[in-house]
């Protein structure tokens, strides 16, 4: 054995992959062989720290369930069939098929992508193929809290918004288990913790951030908006709001137009130029909100020059929570906990935010020109997550929460919750959805997601019904931003081989842990017509893994893992900036793959040289690109605006606006991989009206305008929506979905109960079932890691002690989780940090047998279970209509956390094992087929 | 029977602390010590049957979560579980052949793999269930305390202390010389209350734990008043002028 002394030791810098939080790496090489990952102590993700997934990226690295050759499916769907072919084979597979789907009806291929992040370049591909149906993980994840942040204040929890660690007094943490993100929470709960700052966690179950809260309450699935608006109705009572905040930095002051029955009633009234009104008290007259030194109403009736009535927004807010519904004591027990709680919490916020402000000594100059001596903040931060996130009710619940901390001033102010620069940006956010121009063959005239402001941005037909496969932006949900990817196999299956040719799908495990309701998704994908013709004609999955969907693919394109191949973190995308200041980041090959694989964003550029796609082929079809790192480098969505913001133009100085660089990805890897801006203390808050931030961000091309953006404490976006429902207006929904669409685009937060809870027999099932992921495996598509998976090879379901006690359950018992859509037989285990009417388990750790090259007698398959089997894509179907989906009826967003369930123990003689257990379905490969070229 | 060395005036005790209010269990101190020790002078730590019915393997590092109940104020604490580098080492008095010691200027409780015999008598004395057997080498194993990191020159002064103490994401471990009282980890048990695990055992660990807290904001609950509507204190406030 060579001695450490002999063997050739080197450090490469890159950014981890186990998760989702992209934090900087720096891995250890042995003579080429990996020795030692760990946190990179300069970067401003994880400053050095690393969480257990990404100290485990080893074994990922080595891990045998990689997929080793391009493989095509000899047997039948779903068997595991394979024969092994070139690269060459897969290449031409691949493009012939999607050049036929393109010269006909490009929307034929479904592209979905999972957590991956490179959806600036997919959804690029997907826009220049001219395919409407491509969206990725948001989906099914977060979507409810990216719409609401970007519809009500320009940002978003996690992805585009932080807490101030470094200031805040008292946070609140909103169903956030041990997820999202890992590394940045981690350290900031420990500065909070270090501070002595209060923490509460409102969640059903104490683990993970909930443990170290220093109060927890233990609320019941989907009611958290009820309890936010309890809140709100205790601060208005008490007067214990920032009234001047709202003036400055929101609509609470723009006048309302009160004209029901008309096409603009709801609407913001405005001048004939088009600027919104308010009612200046000192003058006594109707002026542009925006003017500066006035003193605006927000209380009182007020006439337009029209003689028509108009109310400030503020004041039908104030008017809707002040109403004793909205009171702790008639909230209290739906929520599971007692009003006195409620209102003390509502006075530990008010005695934070108004008695404990946070001045920090730093003048700052605003967008309506006036210099302030000192930046004030209220001390009160909040983030929230997938406990909001994955309900029927949360895109109005994290409304609710925005709401909250508008009323509060607690936006970007020291203290409080911040953007995450190059956030914010104008509401809503971009350009409306994109559509087909021209003929086929031709592209869309914008990204595939977007943002719609009105009905006229929706993707529906003459009759109103959606164009994109999963729905999106139709109807049933207008503000479906990141699609709907938990209804692609369903609505492929449903709609037949006229509508979808190809699904594409990258690293998404969509034939079981990504899917509600494996078994059936399972079904879809294997099951044919009467020709014997699969009804979903073409799967090609591309995976690093053998997850449980390879085996349903006709086409595999093996990926590499992330130390084999260049990323791209982007501005573009979902970039790694900070309230400090915008950044991004890359990743490089550390280590040369050893197996016939190739990076998949590579693939794609080949695929889309290959189809000759505008902006990836030239016009006489010669690819633009060599690789992705290629591309990184040289392309522009527009001049001077690339991938990456750093290191840009001839002298590599130029910032988010500058000429490509032919050194940029040598000159990241010399800077660890990353790229960062600090933010000049002057431009470090209020970046919604702050001027030397907005006009930076404009002159680096983050912005377009460097205009305030006014906060939208009323949702305008939402009563245009309401308005078609009403009957206004060319672009109007189908019939059927009119009701819905008038309860659901209230512009002010509701909350409702859960679509799926108000339509389910809560006498037979009247137990909350939720799910989170190990902080050890959270976003991770590695729990089969050799080491994680010592950590935790099964899961339990997890009960109330004096739940247990009545339904007579013991500790690792054998029970029935059942709810409407199935059963899952699996073991229990008793605790007391969890809602009373609540059980709970680990996602993801049960597996299929045979998949991730686990062997046949692993726990994973035999004792680890889903709770996705009892959890259905479609809700029941009301009055012999279609189901609607299983999703918010504004976002679209999965809602995973609306089922609820029975637990019973099982009779003694049923078998120790879980149940469904769907049967093995290993990989068996075919070497190449001789002569294969 | 193997001696513990003489106390040594000056002597450093070098060991880690552990905040319990901090700690949210999230295993990056485990996977991470194991990554580092498995590639380095402390040797292979073997898995067993890594893909199949048992997973398993040698850790120097374990977290435990556990409830604890009292009238409203049960809570969950994550207590992480390591070689606790004790004054009074039983692991090392019962060791038969001399493997296990305690070093004399830093107090590192360390195993000579090369005389391990692997008889566990070790494991058995140890009360916090610190050591593992290697079933593959035959040996004992255990926390290093990174022997092989703190005191390496090549490494930037900031990166010498334990994997487990550079990857903790919440910063709940502290590594420092507890003999020292004015040693950062010496005031941080002094001011938070640090104490020993198991300490009515006596073997005196050098390895604290900072008991959880609570904070607290002291603040009144206004009175709910009886109807909706907007009551005297909101329309009092809206009715101050103000400046946009």
């Amino acid at each position: 054995m060579a001695s450490e002394s002999q063997a050739k030791r080197t450090v490469a810098h890159t950014t981890c992959y186990m998760c989702a939080c992209r934090c900087g790496i720096k891995v250890h090489l042995e003579d080429g062989r990996l020795r030692y990952i760990e946190g990179n102590r300069d970067h401003p993700v994880n400053r050095g720290v690393l969480c257990g997934k990404g100290s485990a990226g080893i074994m990922t690295a080595i891990s045998p369930a990689r997929l080793t050759t391009p493989l095509k499916r000899v047997g039948p769907r779903g068997s595991g069939s394979f024969e092994s072919i070139t690269w060459k084979e897969a290449m031409r597979i691949a493009t012939e098929r999607l050049a036929a789907i393109r010269a006909t009806d490009p929307n034929r291929l479904a592209f979905y992508t999972g957590r991956d992040q490179s959806q600036s370049l997919t959804g690029h591909f997907a826009r220049m193929f001219g395919t409407i149906n491509f969206a990725a993980h948001g989906g099914f994840c977060s979507v409810n809290m990216a719409a609401a942040g970007l519809y009500s204040v320009g940002g978003a929890f996690w992805e585009f918004g932080e807490p101030d660690w470094d200031h805040a007094r008292l946070f609140l943490l909103f169903g956030v288990a041990e997820d999202h993100d890992s590394n940045p929470i981690k350290l900031g709960l420990g500065k909070l913790k270090a501070r002595g700052a209060k923490i509460i966690s409102i969640n059903p179950v104490r683990t993970g951030y909930s443990a170290i809260a220093d109060e927890f309450v233990a609320i019941t699935p989907g009611t958290d908006g009820l309890l936010v608006l309890a809140l709100i109705h205790c601060l208005l009572e008490a007067g214990r709001i920032d009234t001047e905040f709202l003036v400055r930095y929101t609509n609470a002051h723009h006048l309302v137009i009160d004209a029901p029955g008309e096409a603009d009633d709801g609407l913001i009234a405005r001048d004939a130029a088009g600027c919104e009104l308010c009612f200046d008290r000192a003058t006594g007259s109707l002026i542009e909100a925006k003017a500066v030194g006035t003193d605006p109403a927000l209380i009182g009736t007020f006439s337009l020059p029209d003689g028509r009535r108009c109310r400030p927004a503020f004041a039908l807010l104030a008017e809707r929570y002040t109403d004793p519904q909205y009171a702790p004591e008639a909230v209290a027990s739906r929520c599971g906990l007692d009003a006195a709680t409620i209102r003390r919490i509502a006075a530990e916020i008010a005695q934070v935010a108004f008695q404990q402000p946070v001045v920090l000594d730093q003048p700052w100059t605003d967008t309506s020109g006036r210099r302030h001596p000192v930046m004030t903040g209220r001390p009160v931060a909040i983030h929230a997550m997938r406990g909001i996130s994955a309900h029927s009710n949360g895109f109005h619940t994290c409304r609710a929460i925005h709401v909250l901390q508008m009323l509060l001033g607690a936006i970007d102010t020291p203290g409080s919750w911040r953007y995450k620069s190059p956030y914010p940006r104008a509401i809503p956010g971009g350009p409306p959805p994109g559509r087909p121009v021209g003929a086929p063959g031709a592209t869309l005239d914008a990204p595939p997601l977007g943002f719609p402001a009105g009905p006229e941005n929706l993707l529906v037909d003459e009759d109103g019904e959606a164009l994109r496969l999963d729905r999106a932006f139709s109807w049933e949900a207008p503000l479906a931003i990141h699609g709907l990817m938990h209804m692609a196999i369903a609505r492929a299956f449903e709609a037949g081989p006229g509508k979808i040719d190809t699904l594409f799908l990258f690293m998404a495990n969509m034939a079981w842990n990504s899917a509600m309701n494996p078994g059936e998704t399972t079904r879809m994908l294997s099951e044919c017509d009467e020709h014997g013709n699969y009804r979903i004609p073409f799967v090609i999955v591309a995976d690093a893994f053998a997850s449980e969907t390879v085996a349903y693919a006709d086409l595999v394109l093996p990926d590499t893992t992330y130390l084999e191949r260049y990323d791209c973190i982007s501005l573009l995308d979902r970039p790694i900036g900070s309230a400090h200041g915008p950044a991004d980041a890359i990743r490089i090959p550390v280590l040369k793959p050893d197996r016939d694989v190739r990076p998949f964003q590579d693939v794609l550029i080949e695929l889309a040289g290959r189809l000759g796609l505008p902006d990836f082929a030239d016009a006489r079809g010669k690819p633009l690109y060599s690789s992705y790192a290629d591309y990184i480098v040289r392309h522009q969505r527009k001049p001077g605006i690339g991938p990456l913001a750093g290191f840009r133009g001839a002298d590599s100085r130029a910032i988010g606006n500058g000429a490509p660089n032919p050194r940029q990805l040598e000159q990241y890897a010399q800077n660890g991989c990353f790229w960062v801006h600090e933010l000049p203390p002057e431009q470090l808050y209020y970046k919604h009206a702050n001027q030397a931030y907005l006009s930076g961000a404009k002159a680096m091309g983050f912005i377009e305008e460097d205009t305030q953006i006014v906060l939208q404490l009323y949702c305008e976006t939402l009563q245009r929506f309401r308005l078609a429902a009403e009957g206004h207006g060319r672009y109007r929904p189908p019939e059927r979905l009119r009701a819905r669409v008038t309860a659901f685009f209230d512009p002010l937060p509701i909350w409702y109960l859960p679509l799926e809870e108000a339509m389910t027999d809560r006498a037979r099932f009247p137990l909350h079932a939720i799910t989170q992921r190990p902080m050890a495996m959270y976003h991770s598509w590695g729990s089969h890691n050799a080491w994680l998976r010592q950590v935790m090879p099964e899961n339990r379901i997890y009960l109330h002690r004096d739940l247990a006690t009545e339904l007579g359950i013991h500790d690792e018992d054998w029970v029935w989780v059942r709810s409407r859509n199935g059963a899952v037989r699996c073991q229990a285990r008793t605790m007391t940090g969890v809602n009373r009417d609540t059980v709970w388990t680990w996602n993801a750790i049960g597996k299929r047998a045979g998949a991730w090259a686990l062997k046949p007698d692993a726990p994973e398959f035999r004792r680890g279970f889903l709770l996705n089997h009892v959890i259905s894509e479609y809700l029941p179907g009301e009055g012999g209509g279609p189901p609607h989906s299983n999703s918010d009826p504004v976002t679209g967003q999965a809602a995973w956390f609306d089922v609820t369930v029975s637990i019973e123990r099982c009779d003694a003689q049923a078998p120790a094992e879980t149940s469904p257990r769907p049967g093995a379905n290993p990989l068996r490969v075919r070497p190449v087929a001789e002569g294969a070229s | 029977m193997t001696m513990l060395p003489k106390p040594r005036p000056g002597a450093k005790k070098l060991g880690l602390v552990v905040d319990l209010d901090t700690c949210v269990g999230c295993h990056a101190c485990a996977v991470n010590c194991k990554e580092w020790n498995t590639g380095g002078q402390a040797g292979i730590l073997p898995d067993y049957d890594k893909y199949g019915a048992n997973p398993d393997g040698v850790w120097f590092n374990r977290i435990h979560s556990y409830e604890t109940e009292g009238e409203g104020c049960s809570r969950t604490v994550n207590v992480p579980r390591s070689c606790m580098h004790c004054e009074d080492a039983l692991c090392v008095t019962v060791c038969p052949t001399g493997a296990s010691y305690k070093r004399a200027e830093d107090g590192i409780v360390l195993i000579d793999t090369d005389i391990c015999i692997g008889c566990k008598l070790c494991s058995w004395a140890c009360p916090y269930g610190a050591r593992e057997l290697d079933e593959v080498e035959g040996v004992m194993r255990k926390c290093t305390l990174c022997v092989d990191r703190i005191y390496d020159e090549k490494l930037p002064p900031a990166e010498r202390e334990p994997a487990c103490v550079a990857t903790c994401p919440s910063r709940a471990r502290h590594f420092g010389d507890l003999a020292d009282p004015q040693s950062k980890v010496s005031r941080l048990v002094a001011e938070r209350g640090g104490v020993d695990l198991l300490a009515e055992l006596g073997f005196r660990p050098t390895n604290k734990y900072l008991p959880p807290r609570r904070a607290t904001i002291p603040a009144e609950p206004p009175k709910a008043r009886t109807s909706g509507g907007f009551g005297a204190a909101l329309l009092g406030l809206l009715d101050r002028a103000l400046s946009r």
